[in-house]
């Protein structure tokens, strides 16, 4: 037990007077997230914002031959701007990106229209441009309601009721609520935290196992009178505190950020008080000795602090992966999922930002199976601990 | 006292100690001597526990070294080559540090890093943390910490690799209070004046096997070589080339 202690107590001043194991573990890590976070939160306000109120400017040549078209377009907040002088040139003012849509009154429109022959108009866009394609859609919007307005105005002339015309009429009951609505945003939280937490851990794994190798102290640290399992217990277990301690400081970041975001805007109010901020820490504790022992376990088998660092890397993605293929499908939590660490805790954290109640049996399989994960990896480390192999 | 008997070690394909045998009574300074790639630090490593011999047995103080491999572990005081240290921690936190490890009673580890400290003659330099010590420092403060819990064998592979004159001198004069004080000694080397000017007893090892265990002068008898070089040159061809 003595030994475990000294060993561990070692690590964590050791790694704790590493600038660059502190970086990453209590800087990087869990600030990264809620920067992200904030970032994409940011912008997508911005853009709903932009398409329900800012105005758009609308390239038209040819206004003159559509007087009621262009006001109708106008009272729906479309700026109404010169285009390109000659009809020839508007698909290559879009084109250079000069204009982002160009819209072509031919000069026949108001005859056909009077004929009631389907009137002709011309909308030039790029639809791989992200915004040409927001535009055109908002003017194609536009340009329809318009087309609608004069079907009717046509047929009531003609004393046919309009109502004809839409025998159905759909009535959309959305029942999410705001919190669950944020799920679907805050649903990639669950990974920040994950990261955050391997993160804190990262260097520390590295340093005590391939690290540890590559300054040749290994050899004199297995030359003591201790058995080699206690060291590496120490060792995980210090990894721990640090991954424990960047995991509380990713989730307390989150609670700020989003005290300051404007999420009401987006319809979205997501339950992240001080008590979920509490129930998602112990939720995710036990993925601590999971991830510990994981990132432990690969960092052995590297020859050197490089390779560790690069099979790192990748262990800090697999926990994406049941998360990933899970929201791809669009799959309810069920029983089964429960057993999958990082899936398990992703799916609980969601239900409680939803403000769900929690299902109770769930939870218990998270914590037990991810724990009895953590336990098997931590044997395998020490079951490796013992192989010569490990001097390399 | 350090007893190796007919041990045999392979790694993959290449057979690097092939039935090394020798003793290393208390009190005196047995030297492995051998060209590069003998198999002496593959020996040390079996002696040190941290590799396990195919064949053969070897004991420290009659704690086998596969079997009783802890009993081993706590008789040996161990200097591996190349060692490192821990460059955040100070070198005394280095020293403190196996001497928790080596269970050294709580109230005594202080005492215990001071005198080694003072022993060693590591002063000066004990408080600063160990990263950009030099070659010597390093050495010192690794030798410290081997001998942090007062093991009465101690086994120092190519110790004076990378050391200046005076350093050289003054891990002589160490190893020498080390065997007055009764411990036995085993260091490896490929230095043979090093070994001649320190050693009681020399093992000469070639091709991972024994080609001589003898004193100097019996050395120099056997081989009929008056100048020790000769002598090694002589022995290390007796066990030829495969």
């Amino acid at each position: 037990m003595r030994t475990l202690l000294t060993v561990f107590l070692k690590e964590v001043l050791d790694n704790f007077r590493d600038r660059r194991t502190l970086m990453s573990a209590l800087i990087m890590g869990p600030i990264f997230g809620p920067i992200l976070f904030a970032f994409m939160i940011n912008l997508s306000i911005d853009r709903a914002l932009d398409d329900a109120e800012s105005t758009m400017e609308l390239p038209v040549i040819g206004q003159e031959h559509a007087p009621n078209l262009i006001r109708f377009l106008e009272s729906r907040n479309i700026d109404i701007v010169d285009g390109p002088d000659d009809i020839n040139t508007a698909g290559d003012a879009v084109k250079s990106g000069e204009h982002d849509v160009v819209l072509v009154v031919p000069a026949g429109f108001g005859e056909q229209l009077a004929d009631t022959i389907p009137a002709k108009l011309e909308l030039y866009s790029d639809e791989a441009n992200s915004q040409g394609e927001k535009e055109a859609r908002r003017t194609r919007s536009a340009i329809r309601a318009y087309n609608q307005q004069l079907a009717m105005i046509r047929l009531s002339a003609r004393g046919v009721n309009p109502r004809l015309l839409s025998p159905i009429n759909i009535d959309e009951v959305d029942v999410s609520t705001p919190s669950g609505r944020s799920a679907m945003l805050l649903g990639m939280m669950s990974y920040f935290f994950i990261f955050a937490l391997l993160m804190g851990g990262m260097y520390l794994t590295i340093d005590t196992t391939a690290g540890e190798r590559e300054r040749g102290s290994l050899e004199p640290l297995l030359s003591l009178p201790v058995t080699r399992g206690q060291l590496i217990l120490g060792k995980i277990f210090a990894a721990c505190v640090f991954m424990a301690a960047s995991l509380m400081l990713s989730l307390i970041a989150f609670y700020v950020v989003l005290k300051f975001m404007p999420l009401e805007q987006l319809g979205i109010t997501p339950n992240f008080d001080l008590g979920v901020v509490a129930g998602a820490f112990f939720l995710l504790l036990p993925f601590i000795l999971l991830g510990a022992s994981l990132m432990t376990l690969v960092a052995s088998f590297t020859k050197s602090y490089k390779e560790a660092q690069t099979w790192l890397s990748a262990v800090l993605i697999a926990p994406t992966l049941p998360v990933l293929v899970v929201s791809i499908l669009t799959l309810r939590p069920q029983l089964e999922f429960m057993f999958i660490p990082s899936l398990s805790q992703h799916l609980i954290l969601v239900d409680m930002v939803k403000n769900e109640p929690l299902n109770g049996l769930h939870v218990l399989i998270s914590v037990v199976s991810t724990l009895v994960f953590g336990a098997l990896l931590t044997w395998a480390c020490a079951r490796l601990y013992r192989r010569e192999g490990l001097l390399g | 006292m350090i007893k190796v008997d007919g041990i045999h070690k392979s790694f993959g394909t290449v057979h690097a100690v092939r039935g090394v045998s020798f003793d290393a009574p208390d009190g005196k300074i047995t030297g492995l001597l051998g060209p590069n790639g003998a198999g002496k630090s593959t020996t040390l490593r079996v002696l040190y526990t941290v590799l396990k011999p195919d064949q053969g047995t070897a004991n420290i103080d009659g704690a086998d070294v596969v079997s009783d491999s802890l009993a081993a572990r706590r008789n040996i005081g161990a200097l591996p080559h190349g060692a490192g240290l821990y460059p955040h921690l100070t070198a005394r936190e280095n020293i403190a540090y196996y001497a928790n490890l080596c269970g050294i009673d709580k109230s005594e580890v202080d005492d215990r890093v001071s005198s080694i400290v003072k022993l060693l003659e590591i002063d000066a330099f004990a408080d600063r943390r160990t990263k950009g010590f030099s070659q010597g420092q390093r050495t010192k403060v690794s030798l410290a910490r081997a001998l942090v819990h007062d093991p009465q064998n101690v086994i120092l592979d190519e110790p004076t690799n990378g050391l200046d004159v005076m350093a050289t001198r003054s891990l002589r004069h160490l190893i020498l209070k080390l065997k007055d004080e009764g411990r036995c000694v085993l260091f490896s080397s490929h230095v043979m004046q090093e070994v001649a000017a320190l050693c009681d007893d020399i093992c000469i090892i070639a091709n991972g096997q024994v080609a001589i265990d003898d004193s100097i002068d019996g050395i120099r008898e056997r081989t009929g070589e008056d100048d020790l070089e000769e002598a090694f040159v002589c022995a290390t061809k007796m066990v030829g080339e495969e």
